[in-house]
């Protein structure tokens, strides 16, 4: 359409919508909400209902030092979201390591977590209610973490090779986006697994 | 036919479409690895079209079962299949990916964009919605073989648990269901999220979201309400699997699970699915209704403020598929109230429909014959909607024929005619040539009264106690005639949707040079050649209200000075 | 074209008249309509619905009726003014009316539709109510009447409520595998069978006579043979029946190589006949099986035959049933079907 009138007063407006990845993270994190909305619900639903044990008050011990870390670790990530903005790129590859780790740390605390139910405590995924609504919720929320840890590394090792810089700041937030969701969603799990439902 | 020209269509050169020439394999390549919107449109389209003969073939072929008392057309396994299969498929098939389709291929055109947000997620999407289809249908291979139809899911298409447990389906049916319909809605969630990040970050210069076309408007809305309708099925469906596969107990009501909750979580996504699918109906009406009555739609911001509350009410009603499985009487007068309450703003677009008719000039083309069958028919499946919300009555009428009937009248007789009003509408922009109006009018006419015979005919089964998902009936139920009867007007529907195949193939060469702008249109769709470039647009537009195209029709009377 | 709205609605009413006059006709033998009540919650239902009729059907007519008219007046005419029409963007008081209007026919017809569900669900329980509790099976009725201590299958009885002695009955229902529902259209609206999970229902029947339903939630293959039967019975006649069925079984000596047949071919896994040794609950109680009108939950007719032949295959009636072929050689079915036969 090249012929558009061209006197109109809007023709010289300012025209900034926000950017697509954002918006296409915020979308995805809205249906992944819903998911673990629905396991959510169901772990609440089923607490108390079991025929047989181990129960949680039994069994489980609040796993601290995981939380905590990877709690920080949506810090570190903002920090080097800060970075990546301000081409400060040492920076950033130092936080972006620091995030990694944190998450590596949580993801061990849960794998010895998990060894010691099911090996000691004999609480499988078909033992009983608890245990088939604990292990999806809580897996499923792992499973989203071990995704942003992939895609984290995957940008750490493309930034050791230094092909990283504030061009790529949209894609990095995009992830940064994603790591706050899962870090916001252990903060519901956590709430109603460990709180709630012990 | 407007005798104004724009500019932009003689500039079309020959090499627009890069696999035009070459081999019949370098062209059939192209087409698998596109990523263009406008492709993979017709891509989800063909699918659909495809899947939409099918799913019609199995209900010809459970109408000519039920047609006559104790008949044995198909056995009580192989009807259990169909209706399975038939429901799945219409609505994740067919349904789904019409819609889609259409979007992927007008929203970019609508806001002047080149293309979608992410061109490579929506060639993944639909490969995945493709694979889960072929998933679904490789079932009917395997099991007792093909006569028994394989193994085909026959679980019903809401797959109650625990029906679905291992106990109840041994086999694989219920897994070919339930990892299809994950695969698909991945597929689907991708296609969503493209949707939204186009709609909301590739709007050209000048259009705001209160200028964009209703179109795109509803299908920004369908699109955030898909993004937390489809997901709670597939985890729903994930929980199933956990079940059958490793033991878990979400549903296994001999360890405490409840069959309840599976029905809540298919529901919580089964309603809003239905508005994910009637949107894109009322979507496809906003753009054809005004421009074969020539005037604006009436009451723009009310229709985008009904879409929005709409999308929110509808995760309200889920329960009144509910209303006989013993909740509470708070319950079911909450959710009574609720399904009420969303009727308002549904009600309140048909107003504003007759409104926009009031004082035009209605020209009665295909399309247009389309759109009037689904004001009529859509008023009706609403009437029908607000009795089943009425809880006592739905004690009667759930389970029955009767909401065969109305979720019929809202699937086929507002849906699928919104469908076929759309292909009629935008072939010529995709293909460059008109559908045949005479051989649209006699699809339209034959299939109107197919329609009417079968699913007015099917409410009064439903009154008299005929219940759903039954492979027979008794002989001495008082239902045989009225069975007939809903079965003689399936296949004149048949017939009607053969004779649009038909068009539908033999105009692609034959038909009529279509031209820009063959409807006198107001959107920018209509400002590009017919098909368009790879690039859409040659210079990326610049809108100033509603309806650009109006505005450059009707330089001395432009949308702008009277839009608030 | 499109019609003059006026035969339109000419035709639609005359063909709606017909249709419900042949309709509500069919509901005078035992056909299960919803059109012809025969208890106070199904009475309430239907008054209910015609409300509801009247009110919707207004407004198909009021809106149906100004598209119809839409469509008839401003069609495109030869005549017509060149250019384009006068171009309305919107009204805010019309579009105010027509929301305010909705609304209020919402609050009417919730509030119509809200004292019925508290009327049904929330009535109460008279101390003359008399209990059954139905269990739902693939694909099966298991009814039992725990006052009497009656356990029988598929064919309810139960003692009609008349003006001077009302006599509800009040049922509890659960499932011991998937999901049912159980509906008899003149009595009730229907309430499904959840296993796991205990709902409750009741009728008030007015007319003695049989009353025809059957399972309304998909329950796999032979959903749709898992029919009801319920006997509606003056007070005299349902004691009387409720008398026989808490008797033992007969213990006729002549028949006595069938009952061998049957405590020896595993039917007692399955089967229970109240005085002997089979106490199996996976399948009907026979303890009075002759006594029912039809076998296999309405599939077939209570004949001889019809039973010789379900005990040698299942599937020539009901192709999925849970009961298999017990591979009986011909003696053994003629013995064990005249064993059966003398279960009255």
């Amino acid at each position: 359409m090249s012929s558009v009138p061209i006197n109109h007063p809007a023709h010289a407006i300012e025209w900034h919508l926000p950017d697509k990845r954002r918006v296409g993270m915020s979308a995805l994190i809205a249906g992944e909400s819903a998911i673990f909305a629905i396991f959510v619900v169901a772990y609440l639903f089923y607490i108390g209902k079991n025929f047989t044990g181990p129960t949680p008050r039994q069994v489980l011990e609040v796993p601290i030092v995981g939380t905590i870390c990877l709690l920080s670790s949506s810090l570190t990530i903002w920090r080097a979201e800060k970075a990546i903005e301000e081409e400060r790129m040492a920076g950033f590859t130092l936080w972006l390591a620091a995030t990694i780790t944190l998450a590596a740390v949580f993801l061990t605390d849960t794998a010895f977590e998990w060894k010691k139910l099911i090996y000691q405590d004999r609480l499988t995924i078909s033992t009983n209610l608890f245990g088939t609504t604990f292990y999806s919720l809580v897996g499923l929320h792992a499973t989203h973490v071990v995704v942003g840890l992939f895609l984290l590394t995957a940008t750490f090792i493309l930034s050791l090779f230094g092909w990283v810089d504030s061009r790529q700041s949209e894609r990095f937030g995009a992830i940064a986006l994603y790591w706050h969701f899962v870090d916001a969603v252990w903060v519901a799990v956590f709430t109603v697994v460990y709180l709630i439902g012990r | 036919m407007s005798d104004y020209t724009l500019p932009a269509s003689s500039v079309i050169e020959a090499g627009a479409f890069a696999s035009e020439s070459g081999t019949v394999l370098e062209r059939l390549h192209g087409w698998v690895v596109t990523v263009d919107h406008k492709r993979l449109g017709i891509l989800y389209i063909l699918y659909s079209t495809f899947f939409l003969l099918v799913a019609g073939a199995e209900a010809l072929l459970i109408r000519l079962q039920l047609a006559f008392p104790h008949n044995s057309v198909l056995s009580a396994q192989v009807f259990n299949r169909f209706f399975t299969m038939h429901g799945t498929t219409m609505v994740f098939l067919v349904g789904m990916p019409f819609l889609f389709g259409f979007a992927n291929y007008i929203v970019p055109l609508q806001i002047g964009a080149r293309d979608m947000a992410f061109p490579r997620l929506n060639a993944f999407s639909f490969w995945l919605t493709a694979f889960g289809g072929f998933l679904l249908y490789y079932s009917f291979l395997g099991g007792a073989g093909l006569y028994g139809m394989g193994n085909a899911p026959d679980v019903g298409w809401f797959a109650y648990a625990p029906l679905t447990a291992r106990s109840f389906s041994p086999g694989h049916a219920t897994d070919y269901w339930a990892l299809a319909l994950i695969v698909s809605g991945f597929g689907t969630l991708g296609t969503a999220i493209n949707i939204i990040a186009t709609i909301i970050s590739m709007r050209c210069k000048g259009m705001t979201l209160m200028r964009m076309p209703l179109f795109t408007w509803l299908l920004l809305v369908v699109s955030m309400l898909t993004l937390v309708t489809i997901t709670p099925l597939t985890a729903a469906q994930f929980m199933l699997l956990i079940d059958r596969y490793l033991g878990g107990h979400f549903f296994d009501t001999q360890a405490g699970g409840s069959s309840l909750i599976w029905i809540h979580f298919f529901w919580i996504f089964g309603h809003p699915e239905v508005y994910v699918l009637v949107l894109p109906a009322f979507a496809i009406a906003n753009e054809i209704i005004p421009v074969f009555c020539r005037k604006a739609i009436f009451g723009y911001p009310a229709m985008v403020a009904a879409s929005v509350c709409i999308m929110f009410v509808s995760l309200s009603v889920w329960a009144h598929h509910m209303f006989t499985v013993g909740m509470t009487s708070v319950s079911n007068a909450f959710f009574t109230l609720s399904t009420m309450l969303v009727g308002v703003p549904t009600g309140i677009k048909i107003f504003n429909w007759i409104a926009t008719l009031w004082g035009g000039r209605i020209r009665f083309t295909t399309p247009m014959l389309f759109c009037i069958g689904f004001l009529f028919q859509f008023l009706v499946a609403g009437l029908t909607g607000i009795m089943l919300s009425v809880s006592p009555w739905d004690w009667q009428l759930h389970n029955s024929y009767f909401v065969i009937a109305h979720f019929h009248y809202v699937l086929v007789g507002a849906i699928v005619f919104c469908i076929f009003a759309a292909i009629y509408y935008w072939y010529p922009k995709a293909t460059g040539r008109l559908m045949d109006e005479k051989l649209g009018k006699w699809h339209f006419w034959l299939f109107v009264i197919g329609f009417h015979i079968t699913f007015d005919t099917m409410h009064f089964l439903g009154l008299l106690g005929m219940p759903r998902s039954i492979y027979t009936y008794q002989p001495d139920r008082g239902w045989s005639f009225l069975n007939l009867v809903v079965s003689i007007g399936g296949l004149i529907q048949g017939i009607a949707v053969l004779i649009f195949a038909y068009n539908f193939v033999v105009s692609y060469w034959r038909g009529k040079v279509a031209g820009d702008d063959p409807w006198d249109a107001w959107t920018l769709e209509w400002a590009t050649s017919s098909p368009p470039p790879v690039y859409n647009f040659e210079e990326l537009p610049v809108v100033h209200s509603r309806r650009p195209l109006w505005d450059l029709k009707h330089p001395d009377d432009p949308d702008w000075e009277y839009e608030s | 074209m499109q019609m003059a709205p006026i035969r339109r609605l000419i035709c639609l009413c005359g063909a709606s008249a017909w249709l419900f006059r042949t309709t509500s006709a069919l509901g005078q033998n035992s056909s299960p309509t919803t059109l012809a009540p025969a208890s106070t919650s199904a009475h309430q239902i239907f008054d209910l619905s015609i409300f509801v009729v009247a009110v919707t059907g207004g407004i198909f007519f009021v809106v149906g009726g100004l598209l119809a008219i839409a469509l008839f007046r401003f069609r495109v005419r030869k005549t017509d003014p060149a250019g384009e029409p006068a171009q309305i963007y919107g009204s805010t008081q019309i579009e105010l009316a027509w929301t305010v209007i909705p609304l209020l026919i919402v609050v009417v017809l919730f509030l119509t539709t809200a004292r019925i569900i508290f009327a049904i669900q929330d009535a109460p329980k008279p101390k003359t109510a008399l209990d059954v509790t139905v269990i739902g099976h693939q694909f099966w009725w298991e009814f039992r009447y725990p006052k009497y201590g009656v356990v029988t299958a598929n064919e309810l009885h139960i003692p009609v409520s008349s003006g001077s002695a009302p006599q509800a009955t009040f049922l509890k229902l659960t499932s011991a595998d998937v999901n049912h529902s159980f509906w008899v259209p003149r009595l009730a609206g229907k309430t499904d069978l959840i296993p796991n999970h205990v709902n409750s229902m009741w009728m008030d029947p007015q007319k003695p006579g049989l009353y025809l339903g059957q399972c309304a939630q998909f329950c796999g293959s032979q959903h749709a043979l898992m029919l009801l039967r319920v006997y509606v019975e003056a007070p005299e006649q349902f004691a009387t029946w409720i008398k026989n069925q808490q008797q033992p079984a007969l213990q006729d000596p002549v028949v006595a190589a069938g009952r061998r047949v049957f405590e020896t071919q595993a039917c007692m896994n399955c089967h229970a006949i109240s005085g002997t040794a089979a106490t199996g609950r996976f399948g009907p109680d026979l303890t009075h099986l002759i006594s029912r009108g039809t076998l296999a939950s309405g599939a077939m007719d209570n004949t001889p035959a019809n039973l010789r032949q379900w005990i040698q295959a299942p599937d020539t009636f009901k192709h999925g049933a849970l009961m298999p072929a017990m591979q009986l050689n011909d003696q053994q079915l003629d013995e064990v079907t005249a064993y059966l036969e003398t279960l009255k």
